[in-house]
C-alpha cells in the first residue's frame, strides 16, 4: 500500500508585485506516491517553478497562497519555522536549475555538500559528514578528490552532480528537480538522467522533475502533468501523454520536439503561433484559446476544468 | 555551383589549445548545414572564424558571395556584410535602450548605407515575420515577446542581405512552442532569398527539422559529414551513434552513454581523438590491426567533396559506406 509523500489540493499562488496581483498558480491538485516520479512540463511563465518552490515554502514574502499542501503527513502551511526547517532538506530537497549559479564560488564542493548535514544535525561529527560526503560523491559518480575542488574548477556536468549530491545530503524522501539538465549537453544530460534513474532504483525516492522539454520527461517520469497559465491542463501516464496527447496545447508541445526519423517532421518544424500569456494579463475563458488551432466561440468564455479522458488521464478542454 | 564558403584544413589555436584542428567543409548555396557537437567541440570557434571575428592559425576560409563580388578591404574591417550572425539569447543580443528600428538599422548605419534606410528596415522586419513593420519601429525590446525578439535579431541580420547566415543555437533559449516558428522562419528565408545557413547546435531534432546536411564535430574535428537522413538515420561514426542513442525518446537504439566529457583541447588524445571514449574501441571486439591504428594514427580529415564521409578506422576497415567515401 503506498500513501502519498506529497498531496497538493487546489493550490493557488498569487504574487504581490508592484504591477499588482499576479496569479502564478491557479488551482493545482495532485498526489505523489512514495517512489513515484511526476514530470511537470510547460513554458516560461506557466507557473511550474513557482509551484516547485512553494512545495518547500521558498516563495518571496508577501506571496498569497491558498489551498493545501501535505508533505509526509504534515500540513506545510501550518508548520512552525522549526518544523519547516526540519522538512527542508530532510523530507524534501530541491535541485535548482543553472548549475553555474547555484553553488557558492568561494567554498569547496565538499563543504557545500556537508553544510546541510551540519545545519540539520543529521551527522554527529564533522568526520561523519566527511565520510558521508565521500559516499554521496561516489553515488553521483564524482571522484572523491573533487570534494576539495571549487565550483569554477568543475565542468557543468560535474557541478550538476554536486547539486544532486547536496540535495541528497540529508537523505530526503522527495527530490524536486527544476530544469536540472536544461543547460547541459546531450551526452551529459543523458548521464544525469541515468544517474537520477539509478538513484530512484536504489531507494524509494519520490521525484518531481520540471522542464520545458517534454521528450526528457518520458525518460524520467511515470506521470506527466502539463501546465499552461498556472493550471494543469493535461495529466496521465507519461508515454501515453507524450505519444497520444489529447489537449491541443500538449499536442503542440510534443510536436515541438520531433521524432528523428519521422518523415512528417522532416524539413517541417512544428510550432505554435503567438506567445505564452503573461500571468498578469490572462486571456478570458480558456487561456489557451488565442493560440489554439481548434478554438471555438465558447472557448472565449468558459475556462474548462480537468476531467477524465479515460485510463488514468485527465485534460482541461471543452472539446474533450 | 561553387560553395558560398569553403573551409580548407582550418585550424584555430589558442596557445597549446587546438580548438579547431583541421576542418574542411563547404557550405553550398541555398543549403542548411547543421554543425552538431557538444560544448568544447570547437563549433563556436569555427563559426567565429567564418565570420572573421577569429583569425585562423592555419588553413583557408574562402567566402564567395552569391553576387560574385569579392569582399573589399573596407568590408573586412567592418565585418563581412555577406555573412551575418544570429545569437542564442535574443534578450542579451538586443540593446534595451534602442528602438526596434534603430536596432535593425544599425548594420546599415555602421556601413553608412543611408539610402532607403526606412524601406530596407521595413523589408527586413516583414521578412522576419514582424508585420506590419511600421508598428514595431518605435517599440523597445521589453515591449515585445521573446519570440518577437528573436525575429528582431534575424531582421537585423537580414537587413544586410547576407548570402550566409550563421546561427549559434538559435532556439536554445526559446520556449518550446516558439521554437518551431523560428525554425520555420529560417526555412522560409532560405526558400525566399536563396541564402545559406550554417547552424550550430547540440540539438539533433533541430537538424532533423531544418538541415540538408549534418556535420558532427568532436574535439576540433568534423568526424562525420553527410545528408541529414543518412547521418540521423544510419550513422556510421561511433560518436554520432552514441549521440543519437541518447536523444530522449529514441527507442530504436540501445543507449550508449559515454563516460566523462570531451577532453581538454590542450591534450587531444594521440591516434583517433575519440578512442578513449569510443564504445567500439573500448569493447575490445575490434580486430587487432584496427585497434592498433585507433591508438596510433589520426584518421585523415574528411573528404569534403564526398556525399558522406566518416573519419573512423573501424568504419574504414568495415568497408565503404554507400556512395560515400571513408576519410581514412
Amino acid at each position: 500500500m503506498s500513501w502519498p509523500v506529497l498531496s497538493v489540493k487546489d493550490l493557488t499562488i498569487t504574487y504581490n508585485s508592484s504591477a499588482g496581483l499576479v496569479p502564478a498558480v491557479r488551482g493545482v491538485s495532485f498526489d505523489l506516491a512514495v517512489g513515484e516520479s511526476l514530470g511537470l512540463a510547460g513554458e516560461s511563465g506557466c507557473g511550474k517553478s513557482t509551484l516547485a518552490n512553494s512545495l518547500l515554502r521558498l516563495l518571496p514574502e508577501g506571496t498569497v497562497t491558498s489551498g493545501e499542501v501535505t508533505i509526509d503527513g504534515q500540513d506545510l502551511f501550518a508548520l512552525s519555522p522549526g518544523g519547516l526547517r526540519a522538512v527542508r532538506w530532510t523530507t524534501g530537497a530541491i535541485v535548482f536549475q543553472g548549475a553555474l549559479h547555484a553553488l557558492n564560488p568561494v567554498q569547496t564542493a565538499g563543504r557545500q555538500v556537508r553544510e546541510p548535514m551540519h545545519v540539520h544535525e543529521t551527522v554527529a561529527s564533522d568526520d561523519e559528514a566527511r565520510v558521508r560526503s565521500r559516499q554521496l560523491f561516489e553515488r553521483v559518480g564524482l571522484s572523491a578528490n573533487l570534494l576539495e575542488a571549487y565550483p569554477h574548477q568543475l565542468s557543468g556536468g560535474q557541478r550538476q552532480r554536486v547539486l544532486i549530491a547536496m540535495a541528497l545530503a540529508c537523505d530526503p524522501q522527495l527530490l524536486i528537480a527544476d530544469e536540472p539538465t536544461t543547460a547541459l549537453d546531450l551526452m551529459v544530460q543523458a548521464q544525469v538522467l541515468a544517474l537520477i534513474a539509478e538513484l530512484r532504483e536504489e531507494s524509494s525516492l519520490s521525484l518531481i522533475f520540471i522542464t520545458h522539454d517534454l521528450s526528457v520527461l518520458t525518460c524520467v517520469a511515470d506521470r506527466l502533468a502539463i501546465m499552461y497559465a498556472g493550471r494543469i491542463v493535461e495529466q496521465g501516464p507519461s508515454m501515453d501523454v507524450f505519444q497520444n496527447a489529447t489537449h491541443p496545447y500538449t499536442k503542440a508541445l510534443a510536436a515541438a520536439f520531433p521524432t528523428i526519423g519521422d518523415p512528417a517532421s522532416r524539413k517541417a518544424p512544428s510550432g505554435l503561433a503567438g506567445d505564452p500569456p503573461t500571468p498578469g494579463a490572462l486571456p478570458s475563458g480558456c487561456p489557451f484559446h488565442p493560440r489554439c488551432p481548434l478554438a471555438e466561440d465558447r472557448c472565449r468564455t468558459i475556462e474548462p476544468d480537468l476531467r477524465s479522458s479515460g485510463q488514468g488521464r485527465e485534460a482541461a478542454c471543452v472539446l474533450i | 555551383m561553387s560553395a558560398i564558403v569553403s573551409l580548407t584544413d582550418v585550424s584555430v589555436r589558442f596557445g597549446p589549445s587546438r580548438a579547431v584542428d583541421g576542418v574542411s567543409v563547404d557550405v553550398k548555396p541555398g543549403e542548411v548545414l547543421a554543425l552538431v557537437g557538444e560544448s568544447g567541440s570547437g563549433k563556436t570557434t569555427l563559426i567565429r572564424a567564418i565570420q572573421g571575428l577569429q583569425s585562423v592559425t592555419s588553413g583557408q576560409i574562402t567566402h564567395t558571395p552569391a553576387s560574385g563580388d569579392r569582399p573589399t578591404g573596407s568590408d573586412r574591417s567592418r565585418g563581412n556584410r555577406g555573412v551575418q550572425m544570429i545569437f542564442q539569447d535574443p534578450t542579451g543580443a538586443l540593446n534595451p535602450r534602442q528602438t526596434i528600428y534603430e536596432i535593425v538599422a544599425e548594420g546599415l548605419r555602421i556601413r553608412k548605407e543611408s539610402k532607403d534606410e526606412a524601406a530596407r528596415v521595413a523589408r527586413a522586419l516583414s521578412r522576419a515575420g514582424l508585420r506590419p513593420p511600421e508598428r514595431f519601429f518605435p517599440m523597445y525590446p521589453h515591449q515585445i515577446s521573446g519570440g518577437q525578439r528573436q525575429r528582431v535579431v534575424i531582421a537585423g541580420a537580414m537587413v544586410m542581405e547576407p548570402d550566409l547566415l550563421l546561427a549559434d543555437e538559435p532556439v536554445a533559449s526559446l520556449d518550446a512552442s516558439i521554437r518551431g516558428e523560428i525554425l520555420a522562419l529560417m526555412l522560409d528565408l532560405v526558400g525566399e532569398t536563396g541564402l545559406s545557413i550554417l547552424v550550430v547546435t547540440h540539438d539533433l531534432g533541430l537538424a532533423w527539422n531544418i538541415a540538408d546536411r549534418v556535420a558532427v564535430m568532436y574535439l576540433g574535428r568534423i568526424v562525420e559529414l553527410g545528408p541529414t537522413e543518412r547521418i540521423l538515420g544510419s550513422p556510421k561514426h561511433p560518436y554520432t551513434r552514441a549521440l543519437l542513442s541518447v536523444v530522449p525518446e529514441t527507442t530504436r537504439m540501445e543507449q550508449q552513454i559515454l563516460t566523462g566529457e570531451i577532453p581538454d583541447s590542450r591534450r587531444i588524445p594521440v591516434g583517433c581523438r575519440f578512442h578513449p571514449r569510443c564504445p567500439l574501441f573500448q569493447s575490445g571486439t575490434l580486430p587487432d590491426e584496427v585497434a592498433s591504428r585507433c591508438i596510433t594514427e589520426d584518421p585523415d580529415q574528411l573528404d569534403s567533396s564526398a556525399t558522406w564521409s566518416v573519419a573512423c578506422w573501424a568504419v574504414a576497415a568495415d568497408g565503404e559506406p554507400e556512395d560515400g567515401s571513408v576519410g581514412a
